[in-house]
């Protein structure tokens, strides 16, 4: 059990690299006081990022992948219907693995 | 008069560190399924358990570990694996960004402790939480990234152990969980905005600007590329109509 040097200039070169975009932002802005087209534009940036990375795992990774789009479906069901985040994931799972192992 | 104050100050903060606690539950399930394969993916790349270990903790990155380990087997090298890692995490910024607000009566180093935890998921839960206030108790925050980072890291190891044991976590819907959470992230922050209309659009923009942009640019950059124009599209819409 070791830990090797390439690993270790990864790891720490990787952490670095992600950390100022991290940390930088709520460093500085909080400092200043934005205009209020640009508060009203950070208001939307949960939503769009949400959406655009729901679509960048499944459809970008899997690109055509009918049962993907079925168990996305029902899980977007699931989630309006029960507001329930752990019911969600466990009957996405759930539908994902039926799907797969049937068809 | 102090002491009692300061006492009830520590309860507050207390209870809003297990309430955060408590609102991390929901995703904790989510993230070590995919901690758990990320944890595989690593172990099957060849790191050793201390490897896989120190990563998770330090990086603490979810698609830059998946992608550090894909990179590694495919040797390349040390400074083209860093710079991605860069591009895959630049969209933090964005996040940090949108959480600042909140956050601006706090000193320095909670900030830095709030953001150097802050991942996708611990964002889209406090987006939920923020949408309908202006303030939110740092406890809270510390609660719930706090706990993300424990069953991150956990799942990690959990996997790399059981890495020899199961080398296609997909076939057990794994993958799936990750895509699936932020379904149900997603759908639960439109409910709670109660601006349908205008998210909807907001939405459609974003998935088609990624779609369209997947074609000219890598996975992570038509993210924000795909981020960035639909919250413009979304603040002019909302300034004009």
């Amino acid at each position: 059990m070791e830990i090797r040097a390439d690993i270790f200039i990864i790891i720490i070169g990787g952490m670095i690299v992600t950390l100022l975009p991290r940390v930088l932002p709520l460093l500085v802005l909080s400092r200043i006081t934005l205009p209020e087209w640009g508060q009203r534009w950070l208001q939307f940036i949960p939503i769009s990022i949400m959406a655009a990375l729901i679509t960048q795992s499944l459809f970008m990774a899997n690109s055509l992948d009918l049962k993907v789009w079925i168990a996305a479906l029902i899980a977007l069901g699931v989630a309006g219907f029960t507001r329930s985040l752990l019911g969600t994931v466990v009957v996405g799972m759930f539908v994902i693995m039926c799907l797969r192992y049937f068809y | 008069m102090s002491k009692v104050y300061l006492q009830t100050n520590a309860i507050g903060a207390k209870i809003s560190f297990l309430q955060g606690v408590k609102d991390c539950i929901p995703t904790v399930l989510g993230y070590f399924s995919i901690g758990i394969a990320a944890g595989v993916v690593q172990k099957t790349a060849g790191f050793t358990i201390l490897e896989i270990t120190l990563i998770s903790l330090l990086l603490y990155a979810g698609s830059a570990q998946f992608i550090v380990a894909g990179m590694y087997t495919a040797g390349a090298s040390i400074s083209a694996i860093i710079f991605t890692i860069f591009l895959v995490n630049l969209r933090h910024l964005l996040m940090s960004a949108a959480l600042s607000s909140y956050f601006r009566h706090l000193p320095f180093w909670k900030n830095v402790l709030i953001g150097s935890q802050l991942t996708d998921e611990s964002f889209a839960v406090a987006s939920n939480e923020l949408s309908n206030k202006s303030k939110v108790n740092e406890y809270w925050m510390f609660g719930l990234n706090f706990t993300a980072y424990i069953n991150w890291c956990l799942a990690n190891v959990v996997g790399g152990i059981l890495g020899d044991w199961i080398p296609q976590p997909e076939k057990f819907g794994l993958d799936f969980a990750l895509p699936a959470m932020f379904i149900g992230l997603f759908v639960l922050q439109i409910l709670s905005r109660r601006k349908f209309s205008l998210d909807t659009l907001v939405t459609i923009s974003s998935v088609v600007v990624a779609i369209g942009a997947s074609y000219f640019f890598s996975d992570s950059t038509s993210v924000m590329i795909a981020t960035i124009i639909a919250a413009t599209i979304g603040m002019w819409i909302e300034k004009w109509r």
